[in-house]
C-alpha cells in the first residue's frame, strides 16, 4: 500500500456537513462546537460486545474504524535509530566467541559492555568485533557492531588459538585500542584472551561482571569473592555482565586487514571425537531421550537412545520402579537438565519434572494422553502408542544412515 | 604406560571448600596429580610455591596430596601474597621438563587461570587448556596426544609438541582418595623460592561474593496498553504442534532432530 495519505474531499464534506445523512457514520473525532468548545460524541465511541454491553478498547488494537484506516499507512517495522561513529576518537575491540557462527548472549553482552566503554565520558569510540571463521549472523548491526574485523580461512574452522593470538597481536599493534574484551567462557574466549594477555604481557581482569565508573568488580577464588580493581586494558568478561544493544542500529562496517603470515603452531587440532552419549553428565547433555511411567518395552527404549546417540533420562517414576539407575533421573529431585532437545517418552509431567526441564530448548512429548501437562508443554506432541511410534522413528533413522552411507560409499568409490 | 624417561612436573595449590572455606587439596589439581601418576607413576614430581605454614589445617591441605601416594612435595619457599608465577618460572627454567601438569584456575586468590599460560610464555612452551586425558605420548618425534574437554561433554583430540603445559580439566579421571598414613610420612623438600611482591594487587578491594542480581525482563513498550499487556499476558503455549498417527509422529520428530542438527 503506498504511504501517501489520501483525501477524500466527498467525505470530508460530509463531515462538515452534520445535515448530511451519512454524516453520523462519518464523523468520530473531535469536532468543534460554534463555540470553540471540543466537542465529543460519546455515543460513537466504542463498540457492543457479544453480551450487548457497550465495549471501550483503548489499547488501539482493534481499532478498525475510519480513524484507523485514515492511518493505516504507518510503517509496520520498526527501524532503529542509527548510531554512527564517522571518525573514531579511539577503538574498544571485542573478540567474538561465534558458536557455530552465531552470536550467542555472552557475545551481545559483551558488545553491550564495548559500547558502554566507548560511550562513557565524552564517548566517540568505536566497537570493532573481530570474527574468526565462518559468520552465518546477520544481526551484528543490531547487537552493537561498529566495524567489523572478519578472518576468515579454511584453518580457522579448526582449534587453532596460537594463530588467532597472532592475529590478535597484530590488530591490536595497529589499531591501539583503549580496551580489549572478551567473553570469559569455555567456548574458546578465555582460551584465546588469556593467551593474548601473556603474548602482550598485560594483566587481564578476568570474571568481571560489573563496570562502575574507573573499577571493575570481578569474582575471584572460583567464585568465592568479588575483587573490586582498577580498570584494565584487557577484560575477561562474564554472562550479563552488561544489558545487550537493543535501541540502536550500528554501521557493521568491515574493516580491511592485512592477513598475518600462517605460522606453525605446536598445537594442531585433529577433530572431535565420538563420545559415549551416555558417558556424558546428564546436566549437560545436549540431546536427551527420556523414559517414564508409559514405556513397557526398557529394550526398545535403550536401543532407541543408541540409534539415536540420544544420552538417557528418567522420570521418576521410572527409577522408583527399578528401570533405570537414580543418576539417570530428570527433575526437581534429580538433574536439571539444559538439553537442546529432549524427548519424553511416555512422560505425563509432574511439576517437579516440569521444573527440571524448565531450561530445554526444545521439547518433544509421546504419549497417550492429549490432556497432560508435559503435551502443553512440548513443542511437538505425538498422541500414540510410544512403542509403535519409537519403532517406527527407528526404522525412520536407519533408513537415514543407510542412504547417507551409500551416498558416502559412491563418492569415495568415484 | 611406559615413560620412564619423561619428566612431568604437577604444580599444587591450597584449595578451599566454596561453602565451608576449609583448606583442602584443590580439585583440579588432584586430578592433575592423578593424571600425571598414570603417566609416569612414581616418577611425578610435585611443585607447590607458598609458605609451609605452622597451622596444622594448612598443612593437613598439602599433606592430602601426599597421601595421594608421593613420596614427596617440592616447597618453593615465599611468602602467600608474592606472585608464584616468577618464583616457578625461575624453578623451571632450571629443569628439563616434558610436561607440565596444572589445574584449570586456582580456587584461592584471584584465580584468574593465568599461571599456566604466563609459564608457557616465559619457557617457550605449547599450552593446552583444559585438558580431560593425555592419550599417547610419541617420545621419538615429540609429540603428544591429549583430549581437551568441551563444553556438553564433548571432547577433542589435539597433537602437541612437547615439552607442553596442560590445565586439567574437572573432566578429568577423578582422583584417587587421599590415605592418611602416606599423608603424615611424606616428606616437604623447601628451598628458598625468592619473594616477588605482587603490588598491583595490594589495593584491590576483596570481599565475599554477593549474589549477582537476576537480570529484569525490560519491557521496551511504547504505549501503556503495550505495558500493561506485557505485565499481565501469560505466557502463551508457543504454539506446540500436535500430530497423530504413528507414521506422521515419527516423521514429525525426525524432521525436528534433523532441523536441529542431531542426526
Amino acid at each position: 500500500m503506498s504511504e501517501l495519505f489520501r483525501r477524500d474531499p466527498r467525505a470530508q464534506w460530509i463531515a462538515r456537513n452534520r445535515l448530511h445523512p451519512l454524516h453520523q457514520a462519518l464523523v468520530i473525532g473531535p469536532v468543534f462546537g460554534p463555540s470553540g468548545l471540543l466537542r465529543k460524541n460519546l455515543h460513537l465511541i466504542g463498540f457492543i460486545g457479544p453480551n450487548g454491553l457497550k465495549r471501550i478498547d483503548r489499547s488501539g488494537a482493534s481499532n478498525n474504524s475510519e480513524q484507523g484506516s485514515r492511518r493505516s499507512a504507518t510503517a509496520s517495522e520498526v527501524i532503529l535509530p542509527l548510531h554512527q561513529v564517522v571518525e573514531p576518537a579511539f577503538y574498544i575491540v571485542v573478540v567474538l566467541d561465534l558458536v557455530s557462527g552465531r552470536l550467542n548472549s555472552h557475545d551481545k553482552d559483551t558488545l553491550g559492555l564495548a559500547q558502554q566503554l566507548a560511550n562513557r565520558n565524552s564517548g566517540g569510540g568505536a566497537v570493532v568485533a573481530i570474527a574468526f571463521g565462518e559468520l552465518k549472523d546477520d544481526s551484528l548491526d543490531k547487537a552493537g557492531v561498529d566495524r567489523l574485523i572478519h578472518i576468515n580461512d579454511e584453518q580457522y574452522a579448526d582449534y587453532n588459538p596460537e594463530q588467532r593470538c597472532n592475529d590478535l597481536q597484530g590488530i591490536i599493534a595497529e589499531l591501539e585500542p583503549q580496551h580489549i574484551l572478551l567473553p570469559d567462557s569455555i567456548n574458546g574466549g578465555g582460551d584465546l584472551g588469556r593467551r593474548l594477555a601473556a603474548a602482550l604481557q598485560q594483566r587481564p581482569a578476568c570474571g568481571v561482571w560489573k563496570l562502575n565508573d574507573d573499577t571493575v568488580i570481578c569474582r575471584g577464588s572460583a567464585g568465592k569473592r568479588d575483587i573490586t580493581r582498577p580498570l584494565s586494558k584487557l577484560l575477561l568478561v562474564m554472562e550479563e555482565c552488561s544489558e545487550p544493544i537493543s535501541e540502536t542500529r550500528h554501521e557493521n562496517s568491515l574493516m580491511s586487514q592485512a592477513p598475518s603470515p600462517l605460522t606453525n603452531g605446536k598445537l594442531l587440532d585433529q577433530g572431535n571425537i565420538s563420545v559415549d552419549p551416555n558417558a556424558i553428565p546428564l546436566a549437560e547433555a545436549g540431546f536427551i531421550l527420556s523414559g517414564g511411567n508409559g514405556i513397557n518395552d526398557w529394550e526398545q527404549f535403550h536401543h532407541t537412545a543408541s540409534v539415536l546417540g540420544a544420552t538417557e533420562g528418567a522420570s521418576r517414576v521410572a527409577v522408583d520402579d527399578g528401570n533405570m539407575p537414580r543418576e539417570r533421573q530428570v527433575g526437581a529431585t534429580g538433574t536439571w537438565v539444559t538439553a537442546q532437545v529432549y524427548i519424553a517418552v511416555g512422560i505425563s509431567g509432574a511439576i517437579q519434572h516440569m521444573q527440571g526441564i524448565g531450561q530445554c530448548d526444545k521439547v518433544v512429548a509421546i504419549n497417550t494422553d492429549e490432556g497432560c501437562d508435559m503435551v502443553k508443554r512440548a513443542d511437538i506432541s505425538a498422541i500414540g502408542d510410544s512403542t509403535e511410534i519409537l519403532a517406527r522413528l527407528v526404522e525412520l533413522v536407519e533408513q537415514r544412515k543407510q542412504i547417507k552411507q551409500t551416498i558416502n560409499g559412491g563418492a569415495t568409490n568415484e | 604406560m611406559s615413560n620412564n624417561n619423561l619428566s612431568v612436573i604437577s604444580l599444587v595449590s591450597l584449595g578451599e571448600h566454596p561453602t565451608s572455606r576449609r583448606p583442602r587439596r584443590a580439585e583440579q589439581d588432584a586430578r592433575a596429580i592423578e593424571l600425571g601418576i598414570k603417566l609416569v607413576g612414581d616418577n611425578l614430581q610435585t611443585l607447590h610455591a607458598g609458605e609451609l605454614s605452622d597451622d596444622a589445617s594448612q598443612q593437613t591441605a598439602l599433606r592430602s596430596y601426599l597421601g595421594m601416594g608421593l613420596a614427596e612435595i617440592k616447597l618453593l619457599e615465599m611468602p602467600a601474597d608474592a606472585d608464584a608465577v616468577l618464583v616457578i618460572a625461575d624453578y623451571l627454567k632450571q629443569q628439563k621438563t616434558d610436561i607440565i601438569l596444572t589445574g584449570v584456575r586456582a580456587e584461592n586468590g584471584e584465580s584468574s587461570g593465568m599461571l599456566p599460560y604466563l609459564l608457557a610464555e616465559q619457557l617457550g612452551m605449547a599450552m593446552v587448556t583444559s585438558i580431560a586425558d593425555i592419550l599417547s605420548i610419541d617420545e621419538v618425534n615429540k609429540q603428544a596426544e591429549v583430549l581437551q574437554a568441551l563444553p556438553r561433554g564433548q571432547r577433542r583430540k589435539l597433537k602437541v609438541d612437547l615439552p607442553f603445559i596442560a590445565s586439567v580439566d574437572m573432566a578429568a579421571a577423578l582422583p584417587r582418595q587421599s590415605a592418611f598414613g602416606p599423608a603424615m610420612r611424606g616428606q616437604f623438600e623447601t628451598t628458598l623460592g625468592g619473594t616477588f611482591t605482587d603490588e598491583e594487587s595490594s589495593d584491590w578491594q576483596i570481599v565475599d561474593a554477593k549474589k549477582r542480581p537476576k537480570r529484569l525482563k525490560i519491557i521496551k513498550a511504547k504505549t501503556a496498553a503495550d505495558r500493561f499487556k506485557a505485565a499481565t499476558a501469560k505466557a502463551s503455549g508457543g504454539g506446540g504442534k500436535v500430530v497423530y498417527g504413528v507414521e506422521e509422529s515419527a516423521q514429525a520428530i525426525l524432521d525436528l532432530l534433523i532441523e536441529e542438527g542431531l542426526i
